[in-house]
């Protein structure tokens, strides 16, 4: 910027034409004529100007007023030019609309310490232009300025009416600059301010969601980030260090709903107010540190016994056991509303300390957290990898009961370290009694019946006994239903592998990621799936009392992940093949048994419908009364 | 006796419930939809021809009755004339106007299977049992056959013209045939497969085909196939699979973006032709949607602009919407099923009570039974007597009933088919049933529209041609022409109501112009004309007190319109202004009858098929917060409350699928039912589909 040219130079006769003003910069949309905006603020089409390049250029600033920063606007065939200006520590916003000329001043509001605007971004949608602005606090703030004027020329300058749409996290660092953009309604990428848990280093592109208040992706860029970031046409382009990073981005649309994924059943959500993580198609590199803060937190202030801060500190230094019995004190003392703000920054404290201490880890610390249903997977997004990395599965399986957020990633990684670990080595982990109870039962169940050595609702259907000939011969002539029933995993690996399938997932975003298994865990895994299956479709669970318990479309969910994500392998595996058409027979002749109960029911309907219409002959003589 | 009259007067009546009718709607065989006037016709199996009006709720504008051994096998229309083909080899153009046939040639090609009009309007083709399709130049009052194109050595079953009018596919057994028209040689010669296994013995039909303008032929047949060929290379693009039977009827939209077709099982399938990308163009005929409305085999679907219309061996009209394609949810965007023909087939003679049942080819003459003692609302009572068949009046000749009617007094019955009216007197002697021909008729009394006797059974009312009616006096000692009614001016389209006022002054014609002519009887000339409505009339009465006109509109609007001032009364003005409730309008029937009550002169009875209504016009009238149907709110609440809830209109949802309702002289009323379930069992079987526990 700052450059300015007071002569045109006509491209074919090479002729240069002085102007009567300094322009500043020459502003062109798609589609539209070039616009030339001058020093003094005056706008001319550069048509007109080549036209009569001496004509006289009326000075719309006053003489220190100085033009900070100028876009141009087109949308519905109209042009709207934005600049914003400094004088004298007082920040205006000229909009320049044509047909009919007009121009309006807005006022800045101004924030305590930081009165500048420090980077602009505006967008069209609807019929308004969405101004969204980045002050050095971390504010960004937007106003809606209407495409078209309705007043004309309002002489009084007024203060330009904003909301706060985010509260950017600062570090301990004094920030100088940063840049935001919109990206679409819900998003905003921003540079210059650093990552809400990666501490000092501020080299990130973070983007926002300004709907839900959640960084929804980051990445982070090598070198100096010199706080310029544009948008254009579906791509962020970024410069840093000695290099200009090019990233296609692509913004879901993001709604409690779709965050919330499967996952009806469960009744805490309601305690539980924050939104998952989502993953940014365009940043997979980045997949897991995402991380919440509502604006609020930034500027918490706990008053109880023990601050929030000082049990930081206390945390930072001293012993696990200390350190314990602080943090059950401080959930005891703390009032719940405040309580829901700290209880994310004490669990980051505590899981940054694990992680760099080998022998810290304050299990009933985090238990109890958990226990106080407001942490969730984006507010501490390393508890569950630490808990995994420590092989604590306890902790794992209140936290996969509790968080609604988890990404699939996360879930995929989870269900890899489970099924990658010994059964024996399950068995000694202390584990909720509910889940284990359950699946003893289940197991029990199988065995309870197999002793009764008859099945409970009498159901043979016809198709197995016409297979029987494609079957491999000599095999037992048994009920094909219960074949192999015994549960292929122990207790505790089942109880744990129950809650990966209650969580909350996605298919598209799950369907990579359980690529990742290896041929034996598919296998494991289908064979666990199956088994549920067959106990489901025996009606076993049903006399089983439990709390949380997969339900039968759950476990058909996975069961079709699974043979989708897996299909060639499981194709070309011989070990796969007896339980593939073991899957495929029962599942047929569930389809044969559904296909019967669809006849039953269409004719029980017609029973139904018939009963009616009561029968007096072709004759009779009724008396009816209208009234 | 007494008392009961006392508590009818407070809505209190006593129904003869009949359900001895065995009337049997005919199956449809063919549909054609005509997209300029907005008329669907349809021919059904007994050879009779309708046509419903599709932007005026469906209502069965005109009625043209068939005849013995006149199968109809295919129907088309060219600009606004109506022609129809069948197995006994003939042609037949339809007078409109008139309501029948205009003339009929024989195409010397043995029985036909297919009849299509060419889009502009020239030539007619047809498909005949020998083998040729006919060209017939389609000339200003008649047509002329023209050539064959090259005969083939199977049957022509069906048959579609490119939009050109170049080019003529035609379906047969085993295959299917392009012919250029002008040199009359076939171009292609495509093979249907038969189906696998022991069908492949069995020839495959070319049931239904249609040809698009991109030179897309689409067939339908006998194995179950919706096939799409190439008119350029003659091969096949693609094939679906619809049924396991026969798919029989296909029906593309007018802009060629749809495809419906029928099937032997009762089925619907729509096609649409959309691209497989979105956004790009290359697109493909995908199976959307299945309707399934029918019990039986589908003969004929026709794709109108926001509907499917289907019908076949079941006998009903199913009108079934296309969601997507309507812009608000009305009374036009429901299902809408058509039982019933939208004339009454039963006549009552009130003071004597005898009913006359209408069937295609005889009458039925019934007296109504007798009940003993008096029973609360809702239980039946002792019947003493049993309601008792006094005749059966076979038709003369070939052709069916049109019209019939019988006297107030039940002396007289007349009917009239297109070619004859006969009058008949009848002789109750005791026990003794006699009926005598009255001879030696007016000349006039050749064929009659519609007919009705004065209500002191004195003369009787034909309608006749050009929007006339006859009057004719009757007695005893024989049968006088009197003079004849015609309106000043107008249309002279066929007359389908008649209405007689009770003092004998006024008599009343509607046309299916929807023109209502009033006449004075004592000058014998026109009175007046009532204000064209948009919509039919279904149903009209003059009051015996007030000689109002009462009218009943196909869109269910009611009007009433004094006959001494020429003007709509008050409650008719009232009505128009503050509208009829959303529920009454949304009904799907149309009132077929409007009757008054006079010990109670503000009541109106009105019915259509599923309900029965009582109009009070002293109180107020609802609006669209008001509980429409409160007779069970009603019946909870004491007298006094009862004033404050009631509106002015009762209706009573006791009985279901009626023909016709009466008001007897005795305050009791005659409900004429036709339950739909006796119906389905007097239909053949449908095509075998495995159910539960048979």
């Amino acid at each position: 910027m700052g450059v300015t040219f007071s002569v045109l130079l006509m491209e074919d006769s090479g002729v240069v034409m002085p102007v009567s003003a300094d322009v500043l910069r020459v502003l062109s949309a798609t589609d539209s004529e070039p616009v030339v905006l001058f020093c003094c603020g005056a706008v001319r089409f550069l048509d007109s100007l080549l036209a009569s390049p001496q004509q006289p250029i009326e000075d719309v600033l006053t003489e220190d007023e100085i033009i900070r920063w100028s876009t141009i606007i087109k949308a519905e065939h109209q042009l709207v030019i934005l600049f914003s200006t400094e004088q004298r520590g007082e920040h205006c916003l000229y909009v320049q609309r044509f047909n009919p000329n007009t121009l309006m001043k807005h006022r800045f509001e101004t924030e305590p310490g930081f009165s500048a605007p420090i980077n602009f971004s505006a967008t069209c949608r609807g019929s308004n232009i969405h101004l969204l602005y980045l002050y050095l606090n971390g504010s960004v703030y937007e106003s809606v300025l209407p495409f078209r004027s309705s007043s004309t020329g309002a002489e009084v300058v007024q203060a330009l009416s904003r909301s706060l749409c985010l509260s950017l996290p600062l570090g301990e660092e004094k920030l100088m600059s940063g840049a935001a953009v919109v990206l679409d309604e819900a998003h905003v990428a921003v540079v210059g301010f650093p990552h809400p848990s990666a501490g000092a280093c501020k080299d990130y592109l973070c983007i926002w969601n300004t709907h839900f208040q959640t960084l929804q992706a980051c990445k982070e860029m090598a070198g100096r980030i010199y706080s310029q970031l544009w948008c254009y046409s579906g791509k962020l382009y970024v410069p840093h260090g000695k290099m200009l990073s090019v990233i296609p981005f692509d913004c879901q649309k993001s709604s409690l709903a779709a965050a919330m994924g499967k996952q009806k059943q469960t009744s805490q959500s309601a305690e539980c107010s924050f939104v998952t993580s989502w993953t940014s198609q365009s940043c997979t590199d980045v997949t897991q540190t995402t991380e919440i803060k509502s604006r609020m937190s930034t500027r918490n202030n706990i008053k109880s016994a023990l601050t929030v801060d000082q049990l930081i500190q206390h945390i930072k230094t001293s012993a696990v056991e200390d350190v314990q019995a602080e943090v059950g004190e401080f959930i005891r003392r703390t009032p719940q509303a405040d309580l829901q703000l700290a209880a994310g920054r004490v669990a980051l404290e505590l899981v940054s300390r694990s992680q760099t201490d080998a022998n810290f880890y304050p299990q009933c610390a985090f238990l109890l957290l958990l226990e106080t249903r407001y942490l969730c997977y984006s507010v501490c997004p390393e508890l569950l990898s630490l808990a995994m990395v420590k092989k604590d599965f306890h902790l794992c399986q209140i936290a996969f009961q509790i968080f609604s957020d988890i990404p699939e990633a996360v879930t995929c990684a989870c269900l890899k370290t489970i099924l990658s670990t010994p059964d024996l080595e399950m068995e000694t982990v202390n584990l909720d009694t509910d889940s284990v109870i359950f699946m003893k039962e289940l197991t029990r169940a199988q065995s309870r019946s197999d002793e009764e050595g008859g099945q409970l609702n009498g159901f043979c259907p016809p198709a197995l006994e016409s297979d029987v000939s494609d079957t491999p011969s000599n095999k037992l002539q048994r009920d094909p239903l219960a074949l192999d029933t015994s549960c292929p995993v122990g207790l505790h690996k089942g109880a744990l592998l129950n809650e990966v399938l209650q969580t909350a997932y996605s298919d598209r975003s799950l369907l990579p990621h359980l690529k990742d298994l290896t041929v034996p865990q598919v296998i494991v895994f289908l064979q666990y799936l199956r088994f549920l299956y067959f106990k489901y479709s025996h009606d076993a669970h049903k006399q089983i009392r439990a709390l949380r318990t997969p339900s039968i479309s759950q476990i058909i969910d996975w069961v079709c992940l699974l043979l989708d994500a897996h299909f060639t392998v499981l194709a070309v595996a011989p070990e796969a093949k007896r339980l593939v058409f073991d899957l495929h027979k029962f599942v047929r002749s569930q389809v044969k048994l559904y296909a019967e109960l669809g006849k039953i029911e269409g004719s029980l309907q017609v029973l139904k419908n018939s009963k009616q219409s009561e029968d007096f002959g072709m004759y009779a003589i009724h008396v009816i009364e209208l009234f | 006796m007494m008392s009961t009259d006392l508590r009818s007067a407070m809505g209190e009546f006593k129904v003869h419930r009949v359900r001895f009718f065995d009337y049997m709607p005919s199956g449809i065989r063919a549909l054609a939809f005509n997209q300029d006037t907005e008329r669907m016709a349809v021919a059904r199996m007994d050879g009779s021809v309708e046509v419903f009006h599709c932007s005026d709720r469906f209502f069965q504008e005109k009625i043209i009755p068939g005849r013995e051994q006149f199968g109809i096998e295919g129907l088309s229309w060219v600009g606004e004339r109506l022609f129809s083909a069948g197995l006994n080899g003939g042609i037949t153009e339809y007078d409109l106007t008139n309501q029948k046939v205009k003339y009929t040639i024989d195409a010397y090609g043995g029985p036909i299977w297919t009849i299509a009009g060419n889009q502009q309007g020239t030539h007619l083709a047809v498909g005949c049992e020998d083998g040729t399709v006919k060209l017939f130049e389609v000339n200003e009052d008649n047509i002329q056959f023209e050539r064959n194109l090259d005969r083939q050595k199977s049957r022509i079953v069906s048959l579609s013209w490119h939009p050109s009018g170049s080019k003529i596919a035609a379906g047969m057994m085993d295959m299917i045939q392009v012919f250029n028209v002008e040199t009359g040689h076939s171009m292609h010669r495509m093979l249907a497969d038969r189906g696998v296994g022991t069908s492949r013995s069995k020839e495959c039909v070319v049931w239904s085909v249609v040809y698009l303008s991109d030179g897309t032929i689409i067939t339908g047949d006998s194995v179950g196939m919706v096939k799409l060929w190439d008119d350029q290379t003659g091969t096949l693009i693609k094939s679906h699979n619809v049924t396991k039977c026969d798919v029989l009827a296909l029906s593309v939209s007018q802009n060629e973006d749809s495809l419906v077709a029928g099937t032997s099982e009762g089925i619907v399938v729509q096609f649409q032709f959309v691209s497989m990308v979105l956004g790009k163009d290359d697109k493909e005929w995908v199976r959307t949607r299945t309707f399934r409305n029918h019990t039986h085999d589908i003969r004929a679907v026709a794709e109108i602009t926001t509907a499917v219309v289907s019908g076949g061996m079941d006998a009903q009209l199913v009108v079934r919407p296309l969601l997507d394609k309507i812009e608000e949810r009305s009374a036009a965007s429901a299902l809408r099923k058509i039982h019933f023909p939208h004339r009454r087939l039963v006549a009552c003679a009130r003071k004597s009570g005898l009913m006359l049942f209408q069937y295609p080819g005889h009458l039925e003459l019934w007296r109504l039974g007798e009940s003993e003692g008096k029973g609360i609302p809702g239980s039946s009572l002792f019947v003493k007597r049993n309601p008792e068949k006094l005749l059966h009046l076979k038709v003369k000749g070939e052709d069916h009933i049109r019209c019939s009617a019988v006297s107030p007094c039940g002396e007289w019955i007349v009917y009239s088919t297109a070619s004859t009216l006969r009058l008949y007197r009848l002789h109750c002697d005791n026990n003794n049933i006699s009926i005598t021909k009255i001879s030696k008729l007016p000349k006039v009394l050749s064929s009659a529209n519609q007919l009705c006797f004065s209500s002191d059974s004195s003369h009787l009312f034909s309608a006749s041609a050009q929007s006339s009616v006859h009057l004719v006096s009757i007695s005893q000692s024989g049968c006088k022409f009197v003079g004849t009614l015609k309106p000043k001016s107008g249309s002279h389209q066929a007359i389908h109501l008649l209405a007689a006022s009770e003092d004998g002054k006024w008599v009343a014609s509607a046309n299916s112009d929807h023109e209502v002519h009033i006449y004075n009887l004592q000058t014998r000339k026109a009175h007046c004309t009532v204000p064209i409505y948009s919509s039919a009339v279904t149903a009209m009465g003059i009051h015996p007190a007030t000689n109002c006109l009462f009218m009943m509109h196909a869109d269910q609007q009611m009007f009433e319109y004094s006959i001494e001032q020429k003007q709509y009364t008050d409650w008719s003005r009232t009505v128009q202004r503050k509208g009829l409730h959303r529920l009454w309008v949304e009904r799907d029937t149309p009132c077929l009858n409007v009757m008054f009550n006079p010990q109670n002169p503000s009541h109106v009875i009105l019915h259509d098929m599923y309900m029965l209504c009582i109009i009070d016009q002293s109180l107020p009238l609802p609006d669209d917060k008001t509980q429409f149907y409160n007779q069970l709110t009603l019946k909870s609440l004491t007298e006094e409350q009862r004033k404050s809830h009631s509106h002015a209109f009762k209706v009573c949802k006791t009985f279901k699928d009626i023909l016709c309702v009466e008001l007897m002289p005795d305050q009791s009323l005659v409900v004429v039912e036709r339950p739909l379930e006796d119906i389905a069992t007097q239909l053949p079987a449908p095509i075998k589909q495995k159910k539960f526990a048979t």
